[in-house]
């Protein structure tokens, strides 16, 4: 069990102390093994989660379909490449089923994600077709529900 | 009519909880942080949830055979077979109860009556005392001692033994204590009760909360398997609290006789709620490993701070509560906590509501989230100084 994995994936913001004291290590063995984790790229960062639709930013997101041609030596990964680097492209998966890649997209309109979708990815050699599908709403994300979260209600009892 | 006249002494008698006031208080404020109910903050995992909707939906809304549905009677069985090595059969050794709190009072009903003795270790869950008095039996109080940690050992189990004895509640895991009884702790026990016409009523409610040590179950013993009455439920593993299902297993004759009461008090268990427990033994394994596992991170973080504020704070390996003392700081348990309440906002129960030997100590549940257990902690650290100051 990679109980401090377990830890920081639930919470970031935990401090090495914190963490000692939760899981009965000492101080430094928590630091040390978390050093550990990043260096060996297991921790790749520490995000935060948002709910932007309470911001004012305007963002939309988009799920890509894509089918490609794997290419002889290389397969997927090539082709998959040229498409996550672009910086507008939040996340990119190789999928088994009706289609190749599986990319999200976030822009500030729906008229730029399609604009990137047209101008950068379905002209990109080896791809053969791709499906635009917009995000309307988020009720769930990493593990996070992002409305009517559960509050403690539990009442006074007697034991 | 004097209607106070009408009510049987033995209830009459039974004095009110003492906690009462501190949840009157708690009403009055704002912004308290309650390590008092005993109850776990996570909601029902939703697998269980659904599952019981889908009963809903199917229209399972009739009562079930008064034991209980026997597809569930058959998951109890391989669970308690899977984890604790105790065989029941789930025709004539298993009733499902509305809570583990139902099994208790059944049992003793069953078995007890005036002229009986029942011993209680104490600290422990009030309903024994309650439901040994409403059968009319007397109970025999065992005070467990903080420097055995809070295990009943052969000696104190011997003493407490009289002719009259018929009954003794083995509670473990404890709650309030959290102690838990090992394998050579119970082998022990066991060979004081072998020989003797003494029932064990063995509520092991809290068996998957457990931390480091897996629990053992006194009925795993041979000599033992038939003179136990093992209790059990979902409340406390599955966080079930509110679905009020439980079970009682033990040797058929026993059963039977429980059963009698159990069916014209109480017909079946809520249908619903059965569906629900069938889902939790049948597919909760990682949930339940995950409530586990954060409640001992909790446990750890609790411990650690009482240590921390220097009150000796025995090391709990089972269920969801602390119990420090608070000797050093020249309170009674309850002007502790209702200084405690009054002036950090902070809930913890008064040790001796659990039984006089309670004294000194108090119960923090740390069924609560880590937010919370932190800030308490830390509020409990400023009253602790302000009282040597």
């Amino acid at each position: 069990m990679e109980e401090i994995l377990e830890v920081l994936e639930k919470n970031s913001k935990l401090s090495a102390k914190e963490i000692a004291e939760m899981t009965g290590k000492g101080v430094e063995e928590v630091q040390k093994s978390i050093k550990e984790y990043e260096d060996k790229k297991i921790i790749l960062g520490y995000m935060t989660l948002i709910n932007w639709e309470k911001t004012d930013k305007e963002s939309v997101m988009a799920f890509i379909e894509i089918k490609v041609t794997p290419q002889r030596e290389y397969g997927f990964d090539k082709i998959a490449a040229r498409i996550y680097r672009f910086p507008e492209v939040k996340a990119c998966y190789l999928m088994s089923g009706g289609f190749d890649l599986a990319v999200i997209i976030e822009g500030k309109t729906m008229k730029e994600v399609a604009l990137f979708v047209s101008q950068k990815l379905a002209v990109q050699e080896y791809v053969l077709s791709t499906a635009t599908h917009f995000v309307l709403k988020k009720y769930k994300d990493e593990g996070v529900e992002f409305e009517g979260k559960e509050q403690d209600d539990r009442e006074a009892i007697i034991i | 009519m004097n209607m106070e006249d009408m009510i049987l002494p033995k209830i009459k008698n039974i004095p009110p909880s003492g906690i009462r006031k501190y949840f009157d208080i708690i009403n009055e404020m704002e912004n308290v942080i309650s390590l008092g109910i005993g109850e776990p903050d996570f909601v029902t995992p939703w697998n269980i949830r659904e599952a019981s909707i889908y009963s809903l939906e199917k229209g399972h809304t009739h009562y079930s055979a008064n034991a209980g549905l026997i597809e569930l009677r058959k998951e109890i069985a391989d669970y308690l077979k899977r984890n604790f090595c105790v065989s029941y059969n789930p025709e004539d050794q298993i009733i499902v109860t509305v809570g583990g709190s139902e099994a208790i009072d059944i049992a003793l009903r069953a078995l007890v009556g005036p002229g009986d003795e029942v011993i209680i270790p104490e600290p422990s869950f009030v309903a024994y005392k309650g439901c040994t008095a409403f059968a009319g039996a007397t109970p025999k109080v065992v005070n467990l001692r903080a420097e055995d940690n809070f295990k009943l050992t052969p000696k104190l189990l011997e003493n407490a033994i009289t002719p009259k004895t018929k009954v003794l509640i083995f509670p473990f895991p404890n709650n309030p204590t959290g102690a838990i009884m090992t394998k050579d702790g119970i082998k022990a026990i066991v060979d004081v009760l072998k020989d003797k016409n003494i029932i064990v009523l063995s509520d092991e409610i809290y068996a998957e909360l457990t931390y480091g040590k897996k629990h053992v179950s006194i009925a795993s013993f041979p000599e033992m398997k038939d003179k136990t009455i093992l209790v059990s439920g979902f409340s406390k593993a599955y966080a079930m609290t509110g679905w009020r299902i439980g079970y009682v297993c033990g040797h058929p004759s026993l059963i039977s006789a429980m059963k009698k009461i159990h069916q014209y008090a109480i017909m079946c268990s809520p249908t619903m709620s059965q569906y629900a427990a069938i889902e939790a033994l049948k597919n909760s394994y990682e949930s339940v490993g995950e409530m586990v596992r954060e409640y001992n991170r909790r446990r750890n973080v609790m411990v650690n701070g009482f240590r921390k504020m220097g009150l000796q704070c025995f090391e709990p390996q089972g269920a969801f509560y602390a119990f420090p003392s608070i000797k050093s700081t020249g309170l009674t348990s309850d002007e502790f906590c209702e200084k405690l309440l009054k002036t950090e906002k902070v809930l913890v129960i008064p040790g001796n509501a659990f039984g006089q030997c309670g004294e000194g100590f108090v119960r923090a549940c740390y069924a609560t989230s880590m937010d919370k257990i932190m800030e308490a902690l830390k509020r409990i650290d400023n009253f602790i100084h302000s009282q040597v100051s």
